[in-house]
């Protein structure tokens, strides 16, 4: 393999093209990226970023200097298609890039709503730019309504009252965050924002947004509406696929690979963009929207564009997330719904703090932890290996 | 191989625990403790893996000069 391109210049492309040269590859190494700004971290944009306790220079991904990776870094670039048969990669300034090797690392970017086309003052929160906007409108205005309590929604919502400012969630779903974790958790959600101060609704259809001079109106059905200064839409993400459509890639709420992260021959995906059969869950078809994910697809994709295809090992984890809210460190592992069968198996001291633990098909399948960093690993271990309910309920770790 | 941790840097995400269990732990305290400073070579794929999985990239390997 002598010349490899990775479009998509965030967490996964970053750590795959430096798992690339760790794995030995001296060929050349192209980094392409739609962002003028190196790679760099998001998780901060919605937490200390948007409070200002970081500033931007916190927020670099690679320490190391550039030079040491060797590559050539096609910064506010966007690759515009691919053509499998010529092996190349069109930019959007007409450039083509040919390759041996693909890294697709596109991630994802946020989905909006019809109701708020021409609103001012409404936001989505995923790059750099958009949370410098954010945290200026949130120093200069007063009332936010954030709609969608997902992680991202909550995360703005817990800064925003920190940062003294009248917030309103809008959740259509029954509980806040985790969706469908059932009403123990969804309800502890809830009451996390309503004991900050947040006037969380849920189970709400948000029939209009109006321009009412520099405010926005919400027209909620069946209920009185709302006026705010800014609305931040967090209604999920959708993978950023367009620019593969027609060049015979299966695409399907991402890029389809196999279970060694493999889209085609010589293509590989990681992080946000790609779904794959898990093997550690009978290979269900998954795709993850969580930082360590991306790392560590990063490094198994530069793994397994290296390797021949009959020895290549399949990518299989325990998804992982961490979120931070009102002081308080919510943490999930695995796979959980509200149809699982859910123990509570360890309380704090204070009611802020405990785990729950998951069940499926006679195994442990999910963790969340609020404030309990320790007991949350060592149950993500327990999934890992496939432990049976009872033991890992007997483990009391 | 020595381990630094930056402290203040470090949240307590505990993924370094998952990735390196006899290295670093995450107390009911909520602070890291680093279980092994200068673990032997055997661990060096797992502590390069807490590296790397680190949130906040608070952990970093010194290469003792021989
Ligand atoms: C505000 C916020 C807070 C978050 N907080 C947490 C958290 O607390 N915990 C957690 O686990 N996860 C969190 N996440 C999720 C985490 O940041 C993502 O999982 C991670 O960024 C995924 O990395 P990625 O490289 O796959 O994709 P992305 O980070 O989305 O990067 C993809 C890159 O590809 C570029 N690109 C797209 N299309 C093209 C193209 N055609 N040509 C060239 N370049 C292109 C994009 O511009 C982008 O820079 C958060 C995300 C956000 C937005």
């Amino acid at each position: 393999m002598k010349k490899i391109v990775v479009v998509g210049a965030s967490l996964a492309g970053l750590r795959c093209a430096e798992a690339l040269r760790r794995e030995g590859f001296t060929g050349a190494l192209r980094i392409v990226g739609a962002e003028v700004h190196l790679p760099y971290d998001r998780p901060p944009l919605s937490k200390e970023f948007l409070s200002g306790e970081f500033e931007e220079d916190r927020l670099a991904l690679r320490t190391e200097p550039y030079e040491e990776l060797n590559a050539d870094l096609i910064l506010g670039q966007r690759a515009q298609s691919l053509s499998l048969e010529a092996r190349s990669i069109a930019l959007a300034s007409g450039e083509k890039l040919d390759f041996d090797g693909l890294v697709i690392a596109t991630g994802a970017a946020p989905r909006t709503l019809p109701i708020a086309d021409g609103i001012s003052g409404v936001m989505t929160l995923r790059t750099l730019e958009d949370a410098v906007r954010l945290k200026g409108a949130l120093v200069a205005r007063k009332r936010i309504c954030v709609i969608g309590a997902g992680f991202i929604g909550s995360e703005v919502a817990a800064t925003a009252r920190g940062l003294g400012l009248d917030v309103t969630v809008l959740e259509a779903g029954d509980q806040p965050m985790l969706r469908g974790v059932g009403p123990i958790i969804g309800e502890t959600l809830a009451g996390l924002h309503r004991s900050n101060g947040v006037d969380l609704r849920t189970a709400v259809k948000i029939e209009s947004l109006e321009q009412i001079g520099e405010s926005v109106r919400v027209n909620i059905t069946g209920e009185s509406s709302l006026e705010c200064d800014l609305v931040l839409l967090a209604v999920g993400a959708a993978p950023v696929t367009q620019w593969l459509e027609g060049s015979g890639l299966a695409l399907d709420d991402g890029v389809v690979c196999d279970a060694t992260l493999l889209a085609a021959p010589g293509v590989v995906c990681a992080g946000d963009v790609a779904r794959w059969p898990n093997p550690l869950f009978d290979g269900e078809s998954m795709r993850v929207e969580h930082w360590t994910n991306a790392v560590e697809q990063g490094v198994h994709a530069a793994r397994r564009l290296l390797s021949d295809d009959e020895s290549a090992p399949a990518f299989s984890t325990v998804p992982f997330v961490w979120s931070e809210q009102y002081g308080i460190k919510i943490q999930a592992a695995g796979r959980f719904s509200g149809e699982d069968r859910m123990e509570v198996v360890h309380r704090g001291t204070d009611d802020s703090r405990f785990v729950a633990i998951f069940e499926r098909r006679g195994r442990i399948s999910g963790v969340i932890g609020f404030s309990e960093p320790r007991r949350v690993m060592q149950y993500r271990r327990l999934i890992g290996t496939g432990t049976p309910f009872d033991e890992a309920l007997a483990a009391s770790l | 191989m020595k381990i630094l941790v930056n402290f203040d840097l470090c949240k307590s995400n505990a993924v370094c625990m998952a990735s390196a269990p006899e290295i670093f732990e995450v107390r009911d305290d909520g602070y890291l403790y680093i279980l092994q400073e200068a673990p032997d070579e055997t661990h060096r794929a797992a502590v390069e893996e807490a590296v790397r999985l680190c949130p906040t990239r608070a952990i970093t390997v010194e290469d003792q000069a021989l």
